[in-house]
């Protein structure tokens, strides 16, 4: 594990320009809990990167740690380095608000606000962090991040129709796009297809490539076989026998698929367990 | 045996061989619990029956528009009353909907669980509160400084009697909003209280109007708490700082009363109350309907 951790802080001195995204032995507690133990690794911009594993592994406290969702939960803290554009979000001073706004993030049910309309959710995370909106702005916006999300043909004649009318995968799809609205950086999707059909599925992934052309996205997912046809990089985690989650291989997706350097990595992708 | 885990006496009722002794028991019961609901609905309707027999026979024009007669003469009405009550309900609600609704908010939102668990066994406290008790508290308090009984002393002691209500259903409601639209607003960059005044509030308003409500038509019937604060006032609304009159303490002055006309317009007050009363619970009704559907 040391080793690798090395390996992990040389690749980032060497290429630090090169990352978006680097965290240094990052825990994540829940209360007394360690559910995140020491996860150090640099994630490349304008790429998808996929976190496999098994459940209860710590996938999912991992990337909420990326843009401080963790803390949200009470009794929760992450202790570590997250350095977005070399600087750390967890200095102190920081304010979270901040960094949601440079991180997005897409959950695992889609969760538009059902009180709001089409329109109004897209443009939610931009109205309600401004004393003051201009309605063409808005707009404006709304119709570019759902182009970009690829949902403006379908929603273009409702947009005044609540969040909650549409079908799981277009709500998934709204929700990529009010992600969008507020101009991040980094998007963290967790899981954002496991409550979705297969045709659903098969939109948010192609949604997701052509997205990777401008930003970078790190996916949360239970489904190996999304992860190999979307990612570009792939980290595996896996449970200690302290029940702490752990990084335990991490490189390029055609790598961890094809030619795993660690023993356990190769057992899960050959899905002798997990 | 298939039913290996049974105890006798269980293994007895399930092949119980006597049915009819069965079938006879279970009807038994079923009209216990009949007869039950039945003695709760027969009561509610005898009183309510009784008032709208009683009541409407004296209700009329004159009772809503006129103010209350001298002793001896006939006629008359309840206009100050009404007024006074209408004065009394707003002023309570105007207390007690913002500081119980902020107590709500806090309580669902912000406050940490030892100190939410604190608030919370407090205002089921002051819910359990006799009110008359709330009625000495006021005097005390508001009444014996300022040496006047007061509009504004009773609207005060209505209030603290409707802030628990306000409190705990504003709480519940927005406990009700699903956590998910919480992170989904924070995760946007949306601050804390941005989120919480513009995802969850609106997610939980017909919860919160319909313990505005409850708490309304609580207040509208007390007695007790007015009787050493608003003392009662014939010659109509006189300032905040002045007593004032209310329908239900009209009702138990001329209820008591030995006049046959006073006890007869104690009646018509008491149907507009309850009148009153149940048209607030059923928009309570009609507005919980909306939000289950």
């Amino acid at each position: 594990m040391d080793t690798m951790t090395q390996t992990m802080k040389a690749i980032a001195n060497t290429t630090e320009h090169k990352h978006i995204l680097i965290t240094e032995n990052l825990r994540a507690y829940y209360g007394s809990f360690l559910a995140v133990k020491d996860v150090s690794m640099a994630i490349e911009p304008r790429s998808i990167t996929a976190i496999i594993g098994p459940s209860g592994c710590g996938k999912s406290t991992l990337i909420r740690c990326f843009n401080r969702m963790h803390e949200v939960v009470h009794g929760a803290r992450a202790i570590g380095k997250v350095l977005l554009d070399g600087s750390d979000i967890y200095a102190p001073g920081v304010d979270p608000v901040n960094i949601r706004t440079r991180i997005g993030m897409v959950f695992q049910k889609p969760n538009p606000f059902p009180t709001m309309s089409v329109m109004e959710n897209v443009v939610a995370g931009r109205r309600l962090s401004s004393v003051w909106s201009k309605r063409s702005e808005m707009d404006e916006i709304a119709e570019k991040s759902l182009r970009q999300a690829a949902l403006w043909d379908e929603v273009k004649d409702k947009l005044k129709q609540s969040g909650a009318s549409l079908s799981g995968g277009q709500q998934q799809r709204l929700c990529i796009a009010r992600a969008l609205a507020v101009q991040p950086e980094v998007i963290l999707m967790d899981e954002p297809c496991s409550a979705l059909d297969p045709v659903a599925t098969l939109k948010i992934e192609d949604l997701m490539r052509t997205l990777a052309k401008d930003y970078t996205i790190v996916i949360v997912t239970h489904n190996m076989q999304q992860a190999g046809r979307v990612s570009d990089m792939t980290a595996f985690m896996m449970m200690g026998a302290d029940r702490a989650g752990s990084l335990v291989e991490y490189g390029r997706t055609q790598q961890i698929f094809t030619n795993p350097k660690n023993k356990r990595t190769e057992d899960y992708i050959s899905g002798r367990f997990g | 045996m298939a039913h290996d885990g049974c105890k006798d006496w269980q293994r007895l009722i399930m092949y119980s061989s006597n049915l009819v002794a069965r079938k006879w028991f279970n009807r038994f019961m079923l009209g216990l619990c009949a007869l039950g609901a039945g003695l709760a609905i027969v009561f509610v309707c005898l009183m309510l029956g009784y008032i709208l027999i009683q009541g409407v026979s004296f209700f009329n024009l004159d009772f809503l528009t006129h103010t209350a007669a001298p002793i001896g003469q006939t006629g008359g009405g309840m206009r100050n009353e009404i007024i006074g009550t209408l004065i009394l309900v707003g002023l309570g609600s105007l207390i007690a909907v913002p500081l119980g609704m902020m107590t709500g908010i806090f309580l669902s939102e912000f406050a940490n669980p030892l100190v939410a668990s604190g608030v919370r066994f407090a205002a089921d406290i002051l819910a359990g509160v006799p009110s008359i008790v709330v009625g000495v508290f006021a005097y005390a308090i508001i009444v014996r400084p300022l040496h006047s009984y007061s509009a504004f002393s009773a609207g005060a002691a209505l209030a603290i009697i409707m802030i628990p209500i306000v409190a705990r259903t504003t709480e519940e409601s927005m406990r009700l909003v699903p956590n998910s639209l919480r992170e989904a607003a924070l995760a946007l960059g949306i601050t804390r209280w941005r989120s919480v005044l513009s995802v969850v509030i609106p997610g939980a308003i017909t919860g919160i109007a319909t313990g505005i409500m409850l708490g309304v038509a609580r207040i509208a019937g007390e007695t007790a708490p007015l009787i050493f604060t608003a003392f009662g006032n014939s010659f109509g609304f006189d300032g905040l700082g002045k007593p004032i009159g209310a329908l239900p303490l009209q009702i138990y002055r001329y209820a008591i009363s030995p006049y046959k006309d006073w006890q007869q317009q104690a009646w018509a007050a008491a149907f507009l109350l309850s009148l009153l009363v149940l048209v607030i619970s059923m928009a309570v009704r009609w507005l919980s309907r909306k939000r289950s559907s």
